[in-house]
């Protein structure tokens, strides 16, 4: 801060030297105040606000009553909840395939012959499409009387499955269409990852008979490690909040077994089955619990980066 | 560069890579692939059955004209357009600011700050659902253009300044301490010398927030209701009860929606993969 021991050069008036005097101080905080001021508003705010919603019974529009822990007390004997939670893990769990998958198909693109960059950005083309859209398409891929997935199992002999109106299936068959964005996203990640792997150390590799998988496994993947963990974090937040698709292809069904909490608290909430606030806020309460061990653990690595430079 | 390049290889995989090229890009844009072919067809041939065969005939000016001049398709679209492009707007208005300043100045709150803006990037949006819906209703904007764009600004504002904020880092900071020495004003410092090279960046973030927006669902069906005020996401949902059945309308449909991102991306490829990869590599 040398301005501040600087003598005085303008004579405007203690005013405009008070200013001059702690501009870099005050600066950040007129920079931020505009962001802030709505990101508490519209997130930080209402956060805390659902939890305090989830303590009431409220429609929305009549007068809340405190009713303390009972909602939780309600999710706790509720079967619908457990389906949702159990349907959460599978997504996670499978959700992170996307990322496997996605390197697989990045070392298939990762070459120089002619074409290959419109090659990659057509595999790259399902991220940009809307949820919506993809759900829609996979819906009619699933049709048990017209679907393409069904005629297939029909020439090696297998099928008619009716991937969407079956309990055991629906899930996995939301998942699959999910994980064709989100394969297509952690791709892009490990495609330009793998360009910026260092040559030098792979011709080492070479030279010490490093081969395929040995190669891939001790020299390729560790240089990797900046996009793996975007690919995790991008893939755990998609999974958690997975709505969309679930809306578009089922709406929850059949019988439920297709729901997740996002889309449970939604129905809940907002949905024929009524206007439930306090209970809606509740499952989304516990599905914010689950995100933030994540969102702490991805804090925590960001600051260990942070501190490191 | 791994794998082994294939102009290293033996002519036999070289060959055959190449033909497995185009073959695994049709198995993977299949799904896409058969709902343009559907939204050329006639309507006559899925009543009779005729799904994968060969267009009896070739419909798809009828039919695109059809989604453009005898539906609501159009104004979904505009709506999408005055929700999207204000919010890309706002956005870099804010995160430029707030990257700035988490970016340039060292203070004790930066981090924390920082962090508070990463963590609510990250948190899953249904736990803002209840309370910003009623927020939105007291302040009178449910069911309007302005409700959604307040919203989305604020919620996107976290991913953009997250971005913003290790853009400005990377940047030289020479460059601010010379402006300073220069005794030029902060605020200059932003205008003149920060945001210039903040360019490629603002490109990124709007081309990637644009696509976020316009393929918004979850907070079109919360926040609106209706033609008035939905956007395309939405608005696929009622076109597609009013058409139930008519394949070829609603493929047609499908693909107008998602057109624009699509064009997005392939005008502002190299701007749109910068913006996703940001920090993939060291």
């Amino acid at each position: 801060m040398t301005h501040a021991t600087l003598p005085d050069t303008h004579p405007q008036g203690p005013k405009r030297n008070w200013w001059h005097r702690n501009q870099i101080a005050i600066s950040p905080w007129l920079f931020l105040a505009p962001g802030m001021i709505f990101f508490a508003f519209y997130v930080i705010f209402p956060i805390f606000q659902s939890f305090q919603i989830s303590t009431l019974r409220w429609d929305g529009l009549g007068a809340p009553e405190f009713i303390g822990l009972q909602n939780y007390e309600e999710l706790y004997y509720d079967d619908a909840f457990y389906t949702s939670l159990r349907n959460n893990l599978i997504w996670l769990v499978l959700y992170l395939l996307a990322i496997p998958a996605g390197l697989f198909i990045a070392l298939f693109l990762n070459q120089t012959v002619t074409g290959i960059r419109l090659y990659k950005s057509l595999f790259f083309f399902p991220f940009v499409i809307s949820q919506v859209v993809v759900g829609l398409v996979f819906t009619w891929f699933y049709d048990p009387t017209f679907g393409l997935l069904n005629i297939i199992l029909g020439w090696v002999g297998l099928g008619p499955i009716n991937v969407l109106g079956d309990p055991t299936y629906v899930t996995y068959g939301i998942i699959a269409a999910g994980l064709w964005p989100q394969t297509a996203y952690c791709m892009i990640l490990y495609l330009t990852g793998l360009n910026g792997v260092n040559p030098e150390q792979i011709e080492a590799g070479r030279l010490d008979n490093a081969k395929g998988w040995k190669m891939l496994w001790y020299i390729i993947i560790p240089q990797l490690k900046p996009a793996t963990f975007i690919a995790f974090v991008v893939t755990i937040i998609g999974a958690l909040r997975s709505f969309d698709l679930i809306s578009i292809m089922t709406n929850g069904g059949p019988f439920g077994e297709s729901r997740v909490l996002s889309f449970y608290m939604f129905e809940v909430a907002l949905s024929e089955y009524g206007f439930r606030m306090g209970y809606g806020a509740a499952i989304a309460v516990v599905l914010f619990l689950i995100m933030l061990c994540f969102i702490a653990y991805f804090l925590w690595s960001m600051y260990q980066e942070d501190k490191a430079r | 560069m791994f794998p082994t390049p294939v102009e290293k290889t033996p002519r036999a995989w070289q060959l055959t890579y190449q033909s497995l090229l185009p073959v695994a890009l049709v198995l993977w844009l299949l799904p896409l692939i058969s709902i343009m072919v559907f939204s050329i067809k006639p309507d006559a041939d899925f009543t009779t059955g005729n799904y994968w065969g060969w267009p009896s005939s070739f419909e798809g000016l009828t039919n695109y004209g059809k989604v453009f001049f005898e539906s609501d398709m159009p104004r979904y679209l505009l709506n999408s357009v005055f929700i999207t492009v204000p919010t890309v707007v706002g956005c870099i208005i804010l995160s430029s600011m707030t990257g700035f300043a988490l970016g340039i100045y060292r203070f004790k709150a930066n981090l924390w700050i920082f962090f508070m803006f990463v963590a609510g990037n990250f948190v899953p949006f249904q736990i803002l659902m209840v309370p910003v819906r009623d927020l939105t209703l007291d302040m009178g904007l449910y069911n309007t253009k302005t409700g959604l764009v307040l919203f989305h600004i604020a919620f996107q504002t976290g991913f953009c300044t997250l971005f913003m904020r290790n853009f400005i880092r990377a940047l030289p900071y020479e460059l601010i301490e010379a402006a300073r020495v220069e005794g030029v004003a902060e605020w200059r410092i932003f205008w003149y010398v920060v945001l210039p090279l903040m360019k490629p960046a603002l490109a990124a973030m709007a081309v990637l927030i644009f696509t976020f927006i316009w393929n918004d669902y979850f907070w079109a069906v919360v926040l609106t209701q209706g033609v008035e005020s939905q956007p395309v996401t939405a608005g696929i949902t009622s076109f597609n009860a009013q058409y139930r059945a008519a394949y070829h309308l609603m493929s047609a449909g499908s693909i107008v929606a998602a057109l624009p991102p699509v064009a997005m991306f392939f005008l502002m490829q190299k701007h749109f993969i910068a913006g996703l990869t940001l920090g993939a590599v060291k």
